[in-house]
């Protein structure tokens, strides 16, 4: 099987880390992923803030990156839904605009084969627990990109319940948003802000001195507000928990 | 009928939305008005609890949902034929049928109606038709007095406020404070409020009962809106909660209904499906306890003269954008706000429109004509009063994807600022300058040494607590530090360690 990884612009910038533990992660379950280097950004600010046209290049070059691989693997749910369930308009947007008339069936070749980490793991390698350890009390955020749009359901938590000496605290109201929303964060700061507030009281009423999900931008937000607050809870992304082997944490 | 006294007139000009700010700055106004943050968690918390337990109920949820969207799509399709059926048939009811392209015009026939029957006040079903064209407001610049016989509607008039929820306008309010306004306002406009009224919620409603019974009994014209007309009979369909709405529509002499074009359903199978969604989405009940259903006039039996006004106030425009106007499929229940998590911390009136939270920032912009010129800043605002959570497409029962429209909508916003603009906004320059980085990987590696540069000299163990100079993102560090960007980035990292074989 030909893997590649999609590391996502904000995760190659802010967070390599993330990047390196899936290929640690992957190289451990036996799986080689390939790196292709031309790979940008999926487009999903430009798309959702309404410059929908300066997606069309942002598509075009992960169409030409990507294609060819057997499954792609990403570590943002956020992404994934951008390229699933967006590219496809960006490419209609593009055939009707006269400027690509062959990107709508480019798109609908390489869309499909990419998957968000959890997704990946669960549905393509058939594996939930991945040989990890974590001895860290961690509550999990499902991001509203990774279960409203892609429909990722139980999967993490299903990885994360079969690493050893993690003990996985309940979120009270985890399906809530945590008011990052992209430029929304930034464009309606303040209410954006009393989201996240919301959220980091009940990141901080679990308990847990861990917080994960499967989306850095969420965890941003959230790290950003418990940093500011000189909270010791941690974020770490999905993939840093499943990668570790307790050595290094 | 023995003449009674003229009801007094109130000093005050009805409210309007009119002047509202932008969403993010009505909305940090909101933010900090702590009570109603307090009432808005705590009812949205409990509507939010007793839909889902009522829609969990219905093994047939979904099937009933794809049916509401595909009737109401068919209702847009066949629109033009199906306002004639509907017409033709009222007509043969013995009703009366008015077309009104805007709110100037419904607001005139209205007002020409109650003049032509000789009356100074009318009474009136709640209804967010009417809400929308400033018919109140119209109605006291004629002379004419309304009075709101809905609960929390009659609530939001007494205090001079403006509602802030669809179906709960009052939704910002608590017992006490509800207390407090009809102690000092029902005398003003009729009975006043017994002596010695406490908060309990049965003496509030006995206390609106007395109230609203005087007026009910001496109105001689009632307006209402409609929740659906069905065409095939010509037949006008009410919900609701409280039979305000059935004394509305049955004890006066005049009947007004004010319809927008889209309430209508092709036939009563199609009505079966809606009176299964609505009011499991809006009340959280399985039936609401009052549906009134009339076809023209009876005679002999309720309003003798029934007036019907067909409402466009730009729906047409709407309904020629193919994106945007699945919004006309909304059936008005409010699932939407109750689960939004924006909606729940700013309260309705932050969105500036009788239709708050998220379908007010499908529907707004496009009643106001933004799929065909420029709208001003308020307007403009409200397709980015979302974090695109979703949560609303999950709850509307005839699966408006309102995210996928906001993003639409977003989209027209930014062509018409690049039209107006000979130079382009800092957010467009940003955005612009970013799509040229993100253009080909050289250019990203590049920006993202630079970045890493300037985090070794800014960060704070791995921390921005702002950053360096002004710019658009101001608004991120005043209650939030920012990951900084890491020394490598990843494709530094792969290409200088060959993919972590090369050791780290």
């Amino acid at each position: 099987m030909r893997i590649a990884l999609f590391i996502t612009c904000y995760n190659d910038l802010l967070y390599p880390e993330v990047g390196q533990a899936i290929v640690r992660l992957l190289r451990r379950l036996g799986h080689e992923v390939a790196f292709p280097a031309e790979q940008t950004c999926c487009g999903q600010m430009h798309f959702n803030s309404g410059y929908q046209d300066a997606c069309i290049p942002l598509v075009q070059r992960f169409v030409d990156a990507f294609a060819g691989y057997d499954a792609v693997v990403t570590p943002s749910g956020s992404c994934a839904s951008m390229v699933r369930r967006y590219h496809p308009l960006v490419a209609g947007l593009a055939a009707d605009r006269g400027v690509d008339a062959g990107l709508p069936g480019r798109v609908a070749t390489v869309s499909p084969t990419v998957y968000e980490l959890s997704e990946f793991l669960v549905d393509v390698l058939g594996v939930t627990d991945v040989g990890a350890r974590f001895p860290h009390t961690v509550a999990f955020h499902p991001t509203c990109h990774s279960t409203r749009l892609l429909g990722v359901g139980d999967r993490p938590t299903r990885l994360l319940a079969a690493v050893d000496g993690l003990t996985l605290v309940d979120l009270p109201r985890s399906e809530a948003c945590c008011g990052f929303g992209g430029t929304f964060a930034v464009k309606n700061a303040d209410t954006s802000v009393a989201m996240g507030l919301d959220k980091v009281d009940d990141v901080l009423g679990s308990g847990a001195d861990v917080l994960t999900a499967g989306d850095t931008s969420c965890l941003m937000h959230i790290g950003g507000l418990l940093s500011r607050r000189g909270s010791p809870v941690r974020v770490m992304h999905l993939a840093e928990i499943l990668a570790s082997t307790g050595a290094d944490s | 009928m023995t003449e009674t006294l003229p009801p007094p007139r109130r000093d005050r000009p009805e409210p309007t939305f009119r002047g509202t700010p932008p969403f993010p700055e009505a909305a940090k106004a909101a933010l900090a008005n702590g009570q109603l943050r307090a009432n808005l968690g705590r009812a949205t918390a409990t509507i939010r609890t007793k839909r889902a337990a009522v829609v969990e109920e219905r093994a047939d949820w979904e099937a009933l949902r794809l049916a509401g969207a595909a009737i109401k799509d068919e209702v847009m399709r066949d629109l033009p034929a199906l306002l004639a059926q509907l017409e033709e048939r009222v007509t043969a009811a013995g009703g009366t049928v008015h077309w009104a392209r805007d709110a100037a015009e419904a607001n005139g026939i209205v007002a020409s109606i109650v003049h032509d029957h000789g009356a100074g006040e009318v009474v009136k079903v709640k209804s967010m038709a009417t809400q929308e064209i400033e018919l109140n407001e119209a109605l006291r610049l004629e002379g004419v007095d309304v009075w709101e016989t809905d609960l929390a509607e009659m609530i939001v008039q007494l205090g001079h406020d403006l509602p802030s929820h669809i179906l709960v306008p009052a939704i910002h309010r608590n017992r006490a404070e509800i207390r407090d306004i009809f102690i000092d306002e029902m005398g003003n406009v009729g009975r006043p409020a017994p002596a010695g009224l406490s908060d309990v919620p049965a003496e509030l409603a006995e206390a609106a009962r007395l109230h609203l019974r005087e007026k009910f009994l001496r109105a001689r014209v009632a307006v209402s809106g409609a929740n659906f007309a069905v065409a095939e009979t010509g037949t006008v369909v009410v919900l609701e909660s409280e039979g305000n709405g059935r004394m509305c529509l049955t004890l006066p002499e005049v009947l007004i209904t004010v319809m927008g074009i889209e309430k209508l359903v092709p036939t009563w199978r199609d009505l079966e499906v809606f009176l299964q969604l609505l009011p499991r989405s809006s009340t959280a009940e399985r039936m609401n306890p009052y549906t009134s259903i009339w076809t023209g006039v009876t005679p002999g039996d309720g309003p003798q003269a029934f007036h019907l006004i067909l409402l466009d106030n730009g729906r047409t425009d709407v309904l020629s954008d193919t994106v945007g106007r699945q919004a006309l499929r909304c059936i008005r229940c409010s699932a939407c706000l109750n689960v939004c998590p924006v909606y729940e911390r700013t309260g309705g009136q932050a969105y500036g429109s009788v239709y708050p939270g998220p379908i007010g920032a499908i529907l707004t912009p496009q009643l106001r004509g933004i799929a065909k010129h420029p709208v001003d800043k308020q307007t403009a605002s409200l397709p980015y009063a979302s974090s695109l959570c979703g949560a609303c497409f999950d709850a509307c029962p005839v699966r408006i994807d309102i995210p996928e429209v906001l993003v639409h909508l977003r989209g027209q916003v930014v062509r018409h600022s690049e039209a107006t603009h000979r130079l382009p906004t800092p957010e467009g320059a940003g955005m612009g300058a970013a799509a040229w980085t993100l253009r080909t990987p050289r250019r990203l590696s590049l920006a993202e040494r630079g970045a890493g540069l300037g985090s070794r000299v800014f960060a704070r163990r791995g921390m921005l607590r702002r950053l360096p100079g002004p710019g658009p993102v101001g608004g991120w560090f005043r209650a939030r530090d920012l990951k900084a960007p890491a020394r490598e980035s990843f494709r530094a990292w792969w290409r200088r360690t060959d993919g972590g074989r090369g050791g780290d």
